[in-house]
């Protein structure tokens, strides 16, 4: 498989001799959108930090990335720079303290411009105003001069955006990018990705805890528990069947908006301290569904088709029909 | 009829702007007449996103942040001033968690101690029972007697936060005042935290005023709701037709700007633009910038409040309803 802009091989990440990432292995096709989904903890932003080479060197990182066929896990700064913001770009939760408080906005669209694509005077101006136009800032003329403090988050993450397209990059990796937003800001942000995606064929890793949010921009997604993937498929047969216990746990913890007010489903427990990983399966302690054998022996992710993937053995039952009646039904059992 | 627990009339906070350079300090309305009672045992949701003053709102109605305007009043008397020994007093009848339990608790101490601590202050248990008083508390929000030596850092994000609830809980209050309590924690925790509030409420009859951005937990907890925009209610009913059937246009726009797993944005109603700044609000109704169906009364008149339906109002010029507005 030559195709993919992005393989991801066997990702092992230790902080001080805890093993925090257990092997991750993913595939980023060109164009295409895929989504990290998991508690605080489980490793999704560890990922592609590691890939990145933006870990602290405290951190021992092994196993492959490679980037357009090019390994650069663990490669020097020369290389990976080539790769940082030129191939792959990746903006972060809280868009006001990745920009410089104290130059203003213009500027620091022009700096990107001018390492990336060498783009100086008014050549880089008209650039960063088109980059800022593209971002939806209104009026970007007049505010090209502003500081990063007189735009709101939502426009700052905007902001971040532009940034990251200033290296014309082919993957946007986009770490919670509207969790710290408003409800109605957060809804013009995914808008935003999914036009940009429509209008330069970039490829996205929509990184985040919540499951809705990743439903609208990406095509497949995977599921991560303490360090490993546990199930990932496309987005329409996850969420119409998931089948790892955990998946489930997080689609019945979402509250419902419509329907009667009920009780929440909860997971029982909490994530594993990463020190002391529970012997076989990560997740057993709080799965409903777990026996002996899940008790000291870890399942593989078994691949089941193209995209589809899991790493249970015993997985939930694959009833049809919504998830809200397949609740019911298993309240009854 | 039982009288409310908590009755707030046309609360207004106004805080002093930040000076510019040249020209004077524009002030900010953070809550511009807000209007609510809630009941014993009832609980009200405030839902709004940040800066709509839910924050400010929550701490007025504890007498915490005073009221420039309006007055609140608690269990039928005047609220007392902040610091007195009434006031005091109150505050063992009322209490407040807020959203992050590693600043709310102190680091120094024991959480058995900490949620021994307001029944010191309180001196509601004698000192012989105060153990078996926390060892309940622990017992009611989830927490195992042995944890009680503990300290916050040794815990996680969701059990500082039962402690917390619990502490909040020592001194038997009537209302608790809950300022996006669960907005720092995980989805699966999140719904650990907010079963055990709503249980808690409901066994010990807790008037609780819960603020949140997330309308889905808002939903799954409260009885009623209001929703505020730029320091004011804009619409507040049950929270069974709230979301199911919202009338003001900024509460359409909310619920339909909540991402549902597997439904795409399309036929999504999505807000141009922000909200506007607070120290210089747009004339007319505060919303019609970004509101999709404004016309030419939006921007020369506020709409006051007005009941829409039983147990329902909403302020919006495009929906029908009383002709006197509600407690102007």
């Amino acid at each position: 498989m030559t195709s993919n802009f992005v393989e991801l091989r066997d990702l092992r990440v230790a902080f001080d001799g805890v093993q925090v990432l257990h092997g991750i292995h993913l595939d980023v096709a060109p164009g295409e959108a895929v989504g990290l989904v998991g508690e605080s903890g489980c490793g999704k932003s560890v990922t592609w930090l590691a890939a990145l080479g933006l870990l602290p060197g405290k951190a021992e990182v092994s196993g492959s990335v490679r980037v357009s066929g090019q390994e650069i896990c663990n490669a020097g700064r020369g290389a990976l720079e080539a790769v940082r913001g030129g191939k792959i770009a990746m903006i972060f939760q809280d868009p006001s303290s990745s920009l410089n408080p104290v130059l203003r906005i213009g500027r620091q669209i022009a700096e990107a411009l001018f390492i990336h694509r060498g783009l100086k005077g008014a050549a880089a101006r008209t650039e960063a105003l088109r980059l800022m136009d593209l971002v939806g800032i209104p009026d970007a003329h007049r505010r090209f001069d502003h500081f990063p403090h007189e735009f709101s988050g939502g426009q700052c993450q905007r902001l971040m955006i532009a940034m990251a397209l200033a290296g014309e990059p082919d993957l946007l990796i986009a770490d919670e990018p509207t969790t710290a937003l408003d409800a109605t800001i957060q809804a013009q942000i995914l808008d935003l990705l999914n036009r940009l995606r429509a209008e330069t064929g970039l490829a996205l890793v929509f990184i985040s805890h919540d499951l809705g949010a990743v439903s609208q921009v990406c095509e497949r997604v995977c599921v991560m528990y303490a360090g490993r993937i546990v199930e990932q498929g496309t987005v329409s047969e996850l969420f119409s069947e998931p089948r790892h216990p955990y998946t489930r746990g997080l689609f019945d913890a979402i509250p419902m908006l419509d329907g009667p007010r009920s009780r929440m489903v909860p997971i029982p427990g909490t994530v594993p301290n990463p020190r002391h990983l529970p012997a076989g399966c990560s997740f057993s302690p709080r799965c409903a569904n777990a026996v002996e054998l899940c008790r000291h022996d870890m399942p593989a992710l078994h691949h089941d088709g193209a995209d589809r993937g899991l790493a249970c053995h015993r997985p939930v039952g694959t009833a049809p029909g919504r998830l809200s009646q397949t609740r019911i039904l298993e309240s009854i059992q | 009829m039982t009288a409310p627990i908590l009755e707030a009339t046309n609360l207004v906070r106004v805080y002093p702007g930040r000076r510019r350079l040249i020209g004077k300090a524009a002030p900010v309305r953070a809550v511009a007449g807000v209007t609510l009672r809630v009941m014993p045992g009832e609980v009200l949701g405030i839902v709004g996103e940040s800066g709509s003053g839910k924050s400010t709102l929550g701490r007025m109605l504890l007498g915490i942040d005073p009221a420039d305007g309006g007055e609140v009043r608690f269990d039928g008397n005047p609220m007392p001033r902040l610091g007195t020994s009434e006031w005091r007093a109150l505050r063992a009848r009322m209490q407040l968690v807020y959203q992050d339990p590693l600043a709310a608790l102190d680091r120094r101490l024991t959480i058995a101690r900490q949620i021994g601590e307001p029944l010191e202050i309180h001196n509601i248990v004698p000192r012989e029972h105060q153990q078996a008083r926390i060892d309940e508390l622990m017992d009611a929000v989830g927490l195992r007697k042995d944890q009680g030596d503990r300290y916050p850092h040794e815990l996680s994000g969701g059990q500082r936060q039962r402690v917390v609830i619990a502490r909040a809980l020592a001194s038997r209050p009537k209302l608790l005042v809950c300022d996006e309590p669960v907005s720092a924690l995980d989805v699966s925790i999140q719904a650990q935290v907010v079963n055990m509030l709503r249980d808690l409420q409901e066994r010990n009859r807790i008037a609780m005023v819960f603020i949140s951005h997330d309308l889905k937990v808002v939903r799954n907890i409260a009885d009623r709701v209001a929703v505020m925009y730029l320091g004011r209610i804009v619409e507040e009913a049950s929270s069974d037709v709230v979301f199911k059937a919202p009338q003001h246009p900024y509460t359409k726009a909310l619920v339909s700007s909540v991402p549902v797993p597997g439904k795409t944005l399309e036929g999504r109603m999505i807000l141009q633009g922000e909200p506007p700044n607070p120290a210089n609000p747009p004339s007319g109704c505060v919303f019609h910038p970004r509101c999709p169906f404004a016309f030419d009364l939006c921007r020369t008149t506020v709409p006051t409040l007005r009941h829409t339906g039983p147990d329902r109002t909403a302020a919006c010029h495009l929906v029908p309803g009383d002709a006197e507005p509600v407690a102007a």
